[in-house]
């Protein structure tokens, strides 16, 4: 294989729960160790790290291990690393880099990690205090002021308009958080594994219109980890490689309010421009939702189907559910198996394409999967293969 | 209370502009189009001959949300968050919030004008519709 193709090799994930115990540190070296074992890598192969966003001293719950952290806790040396969010925004654009990198033979085999901390950073404030800041600049100036504190707020927006330009109903939206949560009760690493009812989802109280509490993900703390090898150095691996066939992210403005569309769309249109591929060749999709509606975005954007169309796509839920034409999110997505904030998509991808999913497997041998990450002005989209 | 801007140079012009009752976009003079959020380079053309100007303070409700999560103990609920497109500024959205009626009468496509309210240095320029 070329050095011209980059692969997800081996994947892992530490426990997922909520207000662990356990360091965040240790939750991504538990992943880490996972992934290696898979590869039947050893850390003394591995020469490059990638993460989103970075450690953010701020917010330490958000992203509380940063690369430089890990490299030296792991013993890495690294040729090539990416501390910070860079181009290719969203959190999956860390693989992006990570491809890039292991193409232009920087390096050869990159752990590419997301650590999630934010349920037990809120249970510990002592140990992981929020810092207030008496005023907010930058994007936040345009929000927080008016009380929309919140990306569900400035997620509802775009979703209202939906409801009214497109006529998309909540019994539609509903069918991504349903499908999420009978998917998750399949997988036992998903955070939230008691059935959903159309009946509750309905009687749910609203967060901001026309999202109820079942639209929106909610805190987890989970490490996940995917390696990006070099095509010419995945001799060296045990496991299935899964080749990045595509990807493609874009921001035009970084902004939730000025922008007309969420970035979900030139993205989706993007990638098939780097493929032969199209939509019709996918066996599965594992879209960003870390609220409901946008699965829905990601749907159109990617051209399954038209815009404002993706209410009734989903329709019923037939065609997105595990044994459908398009099975969504198959290890509950982020509603379902937690906020592990956009590495989960990727994830399971490889699962689904490796036949490694046990109960929750798809039938019919998938060969190619779409796992995306972001919301409003912060897209990536991975088209992965198995050749 | 609400959390406040800190300002600068650069947004100064938009959040007092209400002290004397004015919405205040940068608007660029060379090619005559707004810029928001305020910067000292005109996204359009790239001129630096940037300053701000007074608009109509009206416009039309682009999408909303009624909000209903109290996101802090403190904060009131529920209230409506809204995308304002601002009249004679093409390409500018505020967000801001819809007041003086019921969450529920409010609907895309409404009309809307502009009402300041101060807290501090600062005038946050909030929205009712227009009968
Ligand atoms: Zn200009």
């Amino acid at each position: 294989m070329s050095r011209s193709d980059a692969y997800i090799t081996g994947i892992g994930q530490s426990e997922v729960g909520m207000r662990l115990t356990r360091h965040p540190l240790l939750l991504t070296v538990d992943a880490v160790r996972e992934a290696l074992d898979e590869a039947g890598l050893s850390i003394a192969q591995i020469d490059g790290v990638s993460t989103y966003p970075g450690r953010s001293p701020a917010l330490l719950g958000f992203s509380p291990v940063g690369a430089d952290e890990l490299i030296d806790a792991l013993g890495i040396r690294a040729t090539w690393w990416r501390r910070r969010r860079g181009n290719h925004a969203s959190q999956l654009g860390a693989v992006v880099a990570a491809a890039l990198a292991v193409r232009c033979g920087q390096a050869r085999h990159v752990i590419c990690y997301r650590t999630v901390y934010e349920a037990a950073a809120l249970a510990r404030p002592d140990e992981y205090p929020m810092q207030r800041r008496d005023r907010v600049d930058g994007f936040s100036q345009w929000t927080a002021p008016f009380n929309a504190l919140s990306a569900a707020c400035w997620t509802a927006q775009y979703a209202m308009r939906h409801v009214k330009k497109y006529g998309l109903t909540r019994e539609q939206l509903a069918q991504v958080a349903l499908t999420d949560r009978a998917n998750a009760m399949l997988n036992p690493r998903a955070l939230v594994r008691e059935p959903l009812t159309l009946d509750e989802y309905m009687s749910a109280r609203m967060i901001s219109t026309p999202l109820c509490l079942y639209d929106c993900d909610r805190y987890t703390d989970a490490s996940t980890v995917l390696i990006v090898s070099a095509g010419d150095a995945v001799d060296e691996v045990s496991c299935t490689p899964i080749r990045i066939a595509a990807m493609a992210g874009s921001v035009e403005r970084h902004s939730w309010d000025q922008a007309e569309w969420m970035a979900c769309y030139p993205t989706g249109a993007d990638l098939w421009k780097h493929t032969d591929y199209t939509p019709s060749d996918v066996d599965t999709v594992q879209l960003y939702d870390g609220f409901s509606f946008q699965v829905i975005t990601w749907l159109e954007a990617l051209g399954f189907c038209e815009l404002g169309e993706g209410g009734r796509f989903i329709e019923g839920g037939e065609r997105i559910a595990l044994d459908g034409e398009l099975p969504l999110n198959t290890f509950g997505g982020q509603l379902g198996a937690g906020r592990l904030h956009g590495f989960g998509f990727a994830h399971e991808a490889v699962v689904q394409l490796r036949g490694k999913g046990g109960a929750r497997q798809i039938a019919g041998d998938p060969r190619v999967a779409v796992s995306t990450s972001g919301g409003g002005p912060l897209a990536t989209a991975l088209l992965l293969a198995r050749d | 209370m609400r959390t406040l801007p800190r300002l600068d140079a650069d947004n100064r012009a938009f959040w007092t502009g209400g002290k004397d009752n004015e919405l205040r976009l940068l608007r660029c003079k060379d090619c005559a189009r707004f810029i928001h959020p305020p910067r000292p380079v005109c996204r359009y053309c790239l001129s630096e001959n940037v300053a701000p100007e007074a608009v109509a303070g009206t416009g039309v409700i682009d999408t909303f949300t009624v909000n209903y999560q109290k996101w802090h103990p403190a904060m009131e609920v529920p209230f409506v968050i809204a995308r304002v497109a601002i009249d004679g500024a093409p390409g500018v959205i505020l967000t801001t919030n819809i007041v003086g009626c019921a969450v529920d009468a409010v609907d895309i496509g409404d009309r809307v004008r502009v009402t300041f309210e101060q807290q501090d240095d600062v005038y946050l320029p909030l929205f009712e519709k227009i009968a």
